[in-house]
């Protein structure tokens, strides 16, 4: 092998190696941090079980907001057109948060009951976001649910 | 009426956007004189009509003219003049709008400012800024009409979305747009550079200001939207790699390679390809920005109402620019490439592998931000890839540049300068990093992210400053710092500021979200909040609570705040936060709700935030737009006209001055 071409390998290798902790690490930042959407019923169905974190979205149900007495404890129930899931957020809720909103909780399961460690709603009131009707749409579909017109993107 | 001449205007716009971007670049290829002459008049009349149509919608705006569909859904009677003003761009048509128009004052720019270059090469730049213009003329008509009719007129509009009812707001899309767009000279100039299949270093040295300037703009652009989000979300966040952040922080990335690589390619001949092959990315992903914020693809706090014709529209411009762009630059590149071979240690190396972890850096945020699209085509579910993703790698990433920043400006062109003043630096730096460090520590009791950033931000401003005293010491007065080289230390002693911002707040902050009844009292950072109760206030257009925080230390008062609760017209709930601002600390106080909806004078949630060294992370972000524009206005850029005819004696001279 002459010089040339030794330092063409070496660069070859060094390239190849690079791109391999490269990647590596790209794939285990992503993996780490890639959150799930689910609603309520697909929790249910044990569809989230797999995942220690995971985003909840879905409606808050009208009447559930309960407020702690002496803390900033407050506990809501979520739903999509088949299931109920009790959430618990200790902290401020977002300027748009109130019944009938929808929004997205992010967090984990403690037995029955879903623990957020954030909660967001969206900035406009009619708007419910794309990701949520969708994933809400697919969690309708096949059990036949009264959430029909909710289906505005079958699969 | 008036809105139709609007409308009108921007058909004769588009028309005149034809005609520069199809003459010139004709007459350039058929070496057509009479041709290459109509792009400077059909530019400046383009910028008339579309200055115009912008007249126009701002007038509309200011005379509540609830006859035009956009002013009706954005404005209403009782907003103020100055918020009437920003809702011209408030909303997607006319932020489309303020783009063209600012496109054609670039435009006017350049062709008014390049009278000393080759008439082929700056026709077909004018050409190609013109088929540019022409893309967004024909998307704004025929999709997205800022002066489409409501009738009947309704008697009075809705509302200016409140979040972006705040001074920040106001030039934060105006000045990140003259950034976007300011990319667009770049591109034009590499495009007309691989048509023309010749690539000059006076060319080169010629379009640097403008990218500068470009850059500097989209450093001020995002700093702005980072204080905005800081001030105006309530959330006391200063950056939440939100996806529309991300679009626009990749261009800044590009670009900040972009401007390091034009300045080896102006100096040096070499790099040419991958000069080139930067501004086609760093405008690519400014239109990308765009697409992802306009078309609604992924949930955001930007995004406006989707409309699947927009998206479609923008995503075929961008296949075509970037995919025909990309090929040309296939075909051409080879053609243009070439330059001075380089040392391994040199400066031109230096610049390589910061250019390398910025770009991989961009590639890096473009998958985490298109990762929920690709997850969502591919069935994966739905996914949202989390912050500590960018954060982890960003930072990984950015740790070589940060260490080789200070040695910038000892390494020579070609070669690696001398040894021991390379030593010297790492010696003295390094020391200066170490010992601040273990000061850090003990202030803060081991906080490993005070520590690296205190180390980091040493590193880079002591490296910056030993370099200034050497130029100091050893030039002659007047010749000690030149605008570029005044900007090059402004902008890398920026990064050692935004550093020590950054890793600081992270490091110290606290945040605590409490309930507090009226004469309660909460201790944070060495901080006393006490809670005075809510009272209801007025503003123009809305009415809310106000809180009344007094804090101080040991006994000695500090401020008064009033953190505020916003009900606006349409019944939107805005939280106004409090802050008390300083250069090491800021105290930030929002209000949350009521604890008791019926008894708003009683108990309130509020987030009470002590945030040390916040404000420095936009006092680096500012710096280093400084060092972008006192770098383009160097005097060299400007005085060339003998330079241009000799490209490589001017090069030789500037290689023993930088």
């Amino acid at each position: 092998m002459n010089p040339t071409r030794k330092r063409r390998l070496t660069i070859v290798l060094l390239v190849i190696a690079a791109a391999t902790v490269a990647i590596g690490l790209t794939v285990f930042a992503l993996q780490q941090n890639m959150n799930y959407l689910f609603t309520p019923s697909q929790v249910q169905s044990g569809e989230a079980t797999t995942y220690k974190t995971f985003r909840l979205g879905g409606m808050v149900k009208a009447g559930s907001i309960q407020r702690g007495s002496d803390s900033l404890k407050v506990t809501f129930t979520v739903i999509d057109a088949s299931g109920a899931m009790p959430v618990e957020y200790t902290g401020i809720l977002p300027d748009l948060f109130r019944d009938n909103q929808s929004v997205i909780a992010t967090g984990h399961m403690d037995n029955a009951r879903f623990i957020a460690t954030e909660v967001l709603a969206k900035h406009d009131e009619t708007y419910m976001p794309k990701e949520l009707k969708d994933a809400m749409a697919k969690a309708h579909e096949g059990k036949k649910v009264d959430g029909a017109a909710m289906q505005d993107k079958p699969q | 009426m008036t809105p139709e001449l609007g409308q009108l205007a921007l058909i004769l716009a588009l028309l005149l956007a034809l005609a520069q971007g199809v003459l010139p670049l004709i007459g350039a290829w058929r070496g057509n004189r009479a041709l290459m002459a109509v792009a400077r008049p059909a530019a400046a009349g383009q910028a008339v009509f579309v200055a115009l149509a912008f007249g126009v919608l701002s007038w509309a705006f200011l005379h509540f003219d609830f006859s035009v569909r956009y002013v009706a859904d954005n404005s209403n009677l009782a907003l103020p003049w100055y918020y009437r003003l920003a809702a011209v761009w408030g909303a997607h048509e006319g932020s489309l709008l303020l783009w063209i128009f600012i496109l054609n004052v670039w435009t006017v720019a350049l062709a008014a400012l390049s009278r000393n270059l080759p008439e082929v090469f700056i026709s077909r730049v004018l050409g190609v800024l013109g088929l540019v213009a022409v893309g967004f003329l024909a998307f704004i008509l025929f999709t997205s009409n800022p002066f489409e009719r409501l009738l009947p007129m309704p008697p009075d509009g809705g509302d200016l979305n409140p979040v972006l009812q705040d001074p920040g707001m106001t030039f934060h899309p105006p000045v990140l747009y003259m950034g976007y767009v300011g990319f667009s000279v770049a591109f034009a100039f590499s495009i007309a550079a691989l048509l023309g299949g010749e690539l000059e270093q006076a060319w080169v040295r010629w379009a640097r200001p403008w990218t500068n300037v470009a850059w500097g703009f989209l450093s001020a652009g995002i700093v702005a939207g980072s204080w905005w989000a800081y001030a105006e979300l309530g959330w006391g966040g200063w950056w939440f790699w939100d996806p529309v952040e991300n679009a626009s922080f990749m261009p800044w990335l590009v670009g900040a390679a972009l401007i390091h690589a034009q300045a080896v390619t102006e100096k040096r001949g070499s790099l040419r390809a991958w000069t080139i092959l930067l501004s086609i990315f760093a405008f690519s992903l400014s239109l990308l920005g765009t697409f992802l914020v306009r078309s609604g693809v992924l949930t955001s706090v930007h995004a406006f109402a989707s409309d699947p014709r927009r998206g479609l529209f923008i995503l075929c411009f961008l296949a075509v620019v970037v995919g025909g762009s990309l090929l040309l630059y296939a075909l051409r590149a080879p053609k243009v490439a070439g330059g001075k071979p380089f040392r391994v240690i040199s400066r031109e190396t230096a610049i390589l592998i910061g250019n390398l972890m910025l770009t991989v850096a961009a590639a890096m945020v473009l998958l985490g931000t298109l990762f929920p699209l690709i997850g969502d085509a591919l069935n994966l579910g739905k996914i949202s890839v989390g912050p500590p993703y960018f954060g982890f790698l960003f930072t990984l990433l950015m740790m070589p540049v940060v260490l080789l920043l200070p040695f910038g400006p000892y390494l020579r062109w070609g070669s690696k300068g001398e040894t021991t003043l390379l030593k010297q630096v790492l010696w003295r730096a390094g020391l200066a990093a170490v010992a601040c460090a273990i000061a850090a520590a003990f202030v803060t009791g081991w906080q490993m992210k005070a520590i690296a950033g205190t180390a980091a931000a040493v590193w880079c401003g002591v490296g910056t400053l030993l370099y200034v005293i050497k130029r100091w010491r050893e030039m002659p007065a007047g010749r000690r710092y030149p605008a570029e080289m005044a900007g090059m230390l402004l902008a890398h002693f920026g990064v050692g500021v935004f550093l020590a911002g950054v890793l600081l707040t992270e490091a110290l902050s606290v945040e605590r979200d409490v309930r507090m009844a009226p004469g309660q009292s909460q201790s944070i950072g060495g901080y006393d909040f006490r809670f005075d109760g809510v009272h209801v206030t007025e503003g123009p257009n809305w009415h809310g609570d106000q809180g009344v925080v007094t804090v101080s230390r040991n006994g000695r008062e500090i401020a008064v705040m009033h953190p505020q609760k916003r009900t606006y017209t349409r019944g939107q709930v805005q939280t106004e936060s409090a802050i008390d601002p300083g250069v090491t600390r800021d105290l930030y106080v929002a209000l949350g709700e009521p604890m008791d909806r019926k008894d708003p004078e009683g108990a309130w949630a509020l987030r009470l935030y002590h945030k040390p060294f916040v404000r420095w992370i936009w006092a680096g972000g500012l710096l280093m737009m400084l060092g972008g524009f006192f770098s383009a206005a160097d005097r060299r850029f400007r005085t060339q006209r003998v330079a241009a005819t000799e490209p490589v004696a001017a090069a030789v001279t500037q290689e023993s001055r930088a």
